[in-house]
C-alpha cells in the first residue's frame, strides 16, 4: 500500500466515524507545517476543524522580548547568536536583519553549542544566545550553558525566553474562546516531557489529547484516535519516539539550569510559571541581567491578528492582511515569518485554486 | 617563482612581477594563440548572431566536493551562454586576488578552469588581474565574461513558450548547494554529496539537434520546437519556473515525484529545513520544448554526460496564468512561490 493509499484509507475511516462539529487544535509548529504541506485539511470530514494553537516558538515570542533581543544585538560589545527563524521577525520598530545591516553583529547558528564555540574563538566579544523555544530546545541550551561554564567562557550568556507547553493549553481552555474537542499534542516536546504533564487536560477539563508524530499518516492516525475515544484521555500515537515518562536525562539537565518563571506569550499575555528562567546560580550568565537596557513600550503592528491566530480564534485566511499586505516576502506579523507559523504554512502551501 | 610563494600587492602593480604572474600562471594554464599575444583586447570572428554574458564568482570555500571556483567560473558562464542556445566562442576571466593568496592554490584553480574550458571547447582569450590588500577580499573572486554563437534562428525565451509545451529537467537538484553547505563545515555533518558543477553546452547542443531531427517545423531552421532554456542556479528550480510563469503569462504544472532529488540531498534538506526545489544548481538545465519534440529531446539529453537523469517534469498550461502548481503525490496541487530572504550566501 502506498502512502497515498494509506492516507485515503485513514481519511475514509475518519469520515465514517467522526461526529460532526469537532475542533482539534495542534500546538506544534512542525504539525502546522505537515498539515499544510500535505494538504491534510482537504482530507478531513466536513465539519471537522483543525486549528493551530501557540506551537510555533518564534510566533509566541512577545513583542517586548523581541525588542530586547534587538536592543542587545545593537550593543557594540555584543555578538548576538540566534536561530535563523528570528532574523526577519518584526520587532516593534525594526528587525534583527535590519539591525545587522546597520552594523549589529548578528550570527545565525544551528545550535547553541555553535554560539559557545564563537565565544571561545572570539574572547573579546560578549556572545549572547537568544534562547527561544519549548522543552525541545531548552535542554540543549542548558547543556551549552554548562559547557561554557566548564570551559571557563565568561563571555557567553543566554537571554532566556523559553516557554513550556502545558500551561498555555490550560490558559486556552480557561479562556474558552474556541470550543476545543481535543489536542494533537506535540511530538518533539513530548519526547522530552513525557505525557504526565498533559493528564490535567482530560482529568480537569474533559479534553482529550493524543501525542502525534509528523508524517501525514501520523497526524491522521492521531485524529482517528481522538475521534474513537469514548472517555477523554491522553494517548501516544508517536510511540516510536515518545515514552510516558519522557527523557529523564534531558529533564534533569533543564531543571539543573532553569526554574519555572513568568513568560510573556504573544496572544495570551504573561502566564505565571510558563517560562524557564535561569536559576540564581546561573545569574552571571543571564544576558538580561548582564546587559540591562531601557526599552520603549512595545508596538503591535496595526491590523495584525497573530494573537488571535495563536489562540485558534481566527483562521489565518480570515485576517484582512493575509496574502495581501502580509506575505512571507514582506511580513507584518510573526506568524507569517517563521516557517512554522500558521500563516506562513498556510500561505506557502496554498492550493492553486485558493 | 617557486612553490610556497604567495601573491604580493606588487603582483598587481602592472610592472615586471605582474607580467611574470600573467605569463607564468594564466598564459601557462589557459594556453591558446589569442591569449599568448597578450594584447589588451582579443579579436574574434563570430558567425551570425552572438550571445554575450558575464558572471562573478565569490563561492566560499574555493574548493568543494565536485568542483572549485575555477571550474565554477567557466561552467557558470558557458551555461549562461547555453541558455541562449549559443556555442561558446571565447571567454574572458578577471581575477581579484587577496594579498597573501598562495600561488600554488592559484595555479591549481587556474588548471581547473582551463580543464573545464577545454571540456566545453572554449578558449579563455583575455583577462585581467587585480591584487587587493589582505582582508579587502576573501581569497579570490573570479569574473568570467563569455561570447557565444547562437545556433538557432528564432528567439528563445518566455515569449516563445506555448500552452501545452513540455517542461524538462536535465537531472537531480540541490546537489551544488548541499555540497557547499557541507564543505563549509558550519553544520558539523558530513554528506556524501558532490556539486553538479559542469559546462552544459554539449547537453544543449544535443537538445537542439534532437529538435531539428524530430522535424515538424516548416521553417529552414527547424528548431522552433525549442522554446526556452534556463539554468536553475540561485533560487533553484522554483525560481526558474516562477519567473517563466510570470514572464510568459502562462501557468506551469509540475509533478513533485518526477523531480529527481538524491537521498543524501533530501536528508540534509529535512535536517536543515531547506526545500530542494529552491536550492542552487550549477550543472542543470530547464528546457521547455513543444510537446511533440519532448521525448526526442529527453532521449538525446540522456545520452550526454550530464543529462543521464533528464526527465519530463511537467507542462505549460493556460490555466492559472502567472502561477506554478506543484502536484503532490497525494493528488493535491499547491502553489510554488519564489523563495524569500537569505538562504545561503556565497554559494556561487
Amino acid at each position: 500500500m502506498t502512502q497515498a493509499d494509506e492516507l485515503r484509507r485513514l481519511a475514509a475511516d475518519l469520515r465514517a466515524e467522526a461526529r460532526p462539529d469537532l475542533t482539534f487544535m495542534e500546538v506544534c509548529g512542525t504539525h502546522t507545517m505537515s498539515i499544510a504541506r500535505y494538504g491534510l485539511r482537504e482530507l478531513l470530514p466536513e465539519g471537522m476543524r483543525l486549528v493551530s494553537g501557540p506551537g510555533c516558538p518564534v510566533c509566541v515570542t512577545a513583542m517586548a522580548d523581541l525588542d530586547r533581543v534587538v536592543a542587545l544585538a545593537r550593543l557594540p560589545e555584543v555578538t548576538l547568536a540566534t536561530f535563523g527563524d528570528l532574523i526577519r521577525v518584526p520587532a516593534s520598530r525594526t528587525t534583527l536583519a535590519a539591525a545587522r545591516a546597520a552594523g549589529a553583529d548578528v550570527r545565525v547558528v544551528y545550535s547553541a553549542r555553535d554560539a559557545v564555540q564563537i565565544a571561545a574563538d572570539e574572547p573579546d566579544r560578549q556572545v549572547v544566545f537568544a534562547g527561544i523555544g519549548f522543552e525541545t530546545t531548552a535542554p540543549t541550551i542548558a547543556a551549552s550553558l554548562l559547557e561554557a561554564r566548564a570551559r571557563g567562557l565568561a563571555n557567553f550568556s543566554v537571554l532566556s525566553m523559553h516557554k513550556t507547553m502545558p500551561l498555555p493549553l490550560k490558559a486556552l481552555l480557561e479562556l474558552g474562546e474556541t470550543p476545543i474537542s481535543g489536542f494533537l499534542l506535540p511530538g518533539h516536546v513530548s519526547v522530552i516531557t513525557g505525557t504526565a504533564c498533559y493528564e490535567f487536560l482530560a482529568r480537569d477539563y474533559g479534553v482529550a489529547g493524543v501525542v502525534a508524530g509528523f508524517e501525514p499518516h501520523d497526524v491522521l492516525r492521531a485524529l482517528l484516535r481522538l475521534v474513537r475515544q469514548t472517555r477523554p484521555a491522553i494517548e501516544i500515537e508517536y510511540g516510536r519516539a515518545v515514552r510516558p515518562e519522557g527523557n529523564v536525562v534531558a529533564q534533569r539537565l533543564m531543571e539543573q539550569v532553569f526554574a519555572p518563571g513568568d513568560a510573556d506569550w504573544r496572544g495570551l499575555g504573561v502566564i505565571p510559571g510558563s517560562g524557564l528562567a535561569l536559576r540564581p546560580e546561573y545569574a552571571d550568565a543571564d544576558a538580561a541581567e548582564r546587559f540591562p537596557v531601557d526599552l520603549e513600550p512595545p508596538l503591535e503592528p496595526a491590523g495584525c491578528r497573530c494573537g488571535e491566530v495563536l489562540r485558534g480564534v481566527t483562521d489565518p485566511a480570515d485576517c484582512a492582511l493575509f496574502g495581501a499586505r502580509c506575505t512571507p516576502e514582506d511580513p507584518v506579523g510573526a506568524c507569517m515569518v517563521s516557517s512554522e507559523g500558521a500563516c506562513a504554512a498556510r500561505y506557502r502551501y496554498r492550493g492553486i485554486d485558493d | 617563482m617557486t612553490e610556497g610563494e604567495r601573491i604580493l600587492l606588487s603582483h598587481g602593480s602592472g610592472g615586471r612581477l605582474y607580467r611574470d604572474l600573467v605569463k607564468d600562471v594564466f598564459v601557462t594554464a589557459f594556453a591558446n594563440p589569442v591569449l599568448e599575444r597578450l594584447d589588451d583586447a582579443a579579436a574574434l570572428t563570430p558567425q551570425g548572431r552572438i550571445a554575450f554574458t558575464t558572471d562573478s564568482h565569490v563561492v566560499q570555500p574555493l574548493t568543494f566536493p565536485g568542483g572549485d571556483i575555477g571550474r565554477l567560473s567557466v561552467a557558470g558562464t558557458v551555461n549562461d551562454l547555453a541558455t541562449a542556445a549559443a556555442r561558446p566562442l571565447a571567454l574572458a576571466a578577471a581575477f581579484i586576488i587577496a594579498e597573501g593568496f598562495p600561488l600554488a592554490d592559484l595555479r591549481e584553480l587556474c588548471a581547473s578552469a582551463a580543464a573545464t574550458a577545454r571540456e566545453a571547447g572554449v578558449p579563455i582569450v583575455t583577462g585581467d588581474t587585480k591584487v587587493v590588500e589582505r582582508g579587502a577580499a576573501d581569497g579570490l573572486f573570479i569574473t568570467t565574461t563569455g561570447v557565444g554563437e547562437i545556433v538557432v534562428a528564432h528567439e528563445l525565451g518566455s515569449a516563445a513558450v506555448r500552452d501545452g509545451d513540455a517542461v524538462i529537467l536535465s537531472g537531480s537538484i540541490g546537489d551544488h548547494a548541499v555540497a557547499i553547505v557541507a564543505a563549509r563545515g558550519e553544520f558539523k555533518f558530513s554528506a556524501d554529496v558532490r556539486s553538479d558543477c559542469a559546462p552544459l553546452w554539449c547537453l544543449v547542443e544535443a537538445a537542439v539537434d534532437a529538435v531539428r531531427a524530430a522535424g515538424g517545423s516548416a521553417s529552414p531552421d527547424g528548431a522552433e520546437a525549442l522554446r526556452f532554456l534556463r539554468d536553475p542556479t540561485r533560487g533553484g528550480l522554483t525560481t526558474v519556473l516562477a519567473e517563466l510563469a510570470e514572464e510568459s503569462g502562462l501557468g506551469i504544472e509540475v509533478e513533485e515525484e518526477a523531480i529527481p532529488v538524491s537521498p543524501a540531498v533530501r536528508s540534509v534538506c529535512d535536517l536543515l529545513g531547506y526545500d530542494p526545489l529552491t536550492l542552487a544548481n550549477e550543472g542543470k538545465m530547464v528546457l521547455v520544448v513543444a510537446p511533440e519534440a519532448a521525448d526526442a529531446v529527453v532521449a538525446a539529453i540522456q545520452k550526454t554526460q550530464y543529462g543521464r537523469e533528464a526527465r519530463r517534469i511537467g507542462f505549460v498550461t493556460a490555466a492559472h496564468p502567472g502561477r506554478v502548481a506543484l502536484r503532490t503525490p497525494f493528488g493535491t496541487r499547491r502553489v510554488l512561490d519564489m523563495p524569500v530572504g537569505e538562504l545561503l550566501p556565497r554559494i556561487c
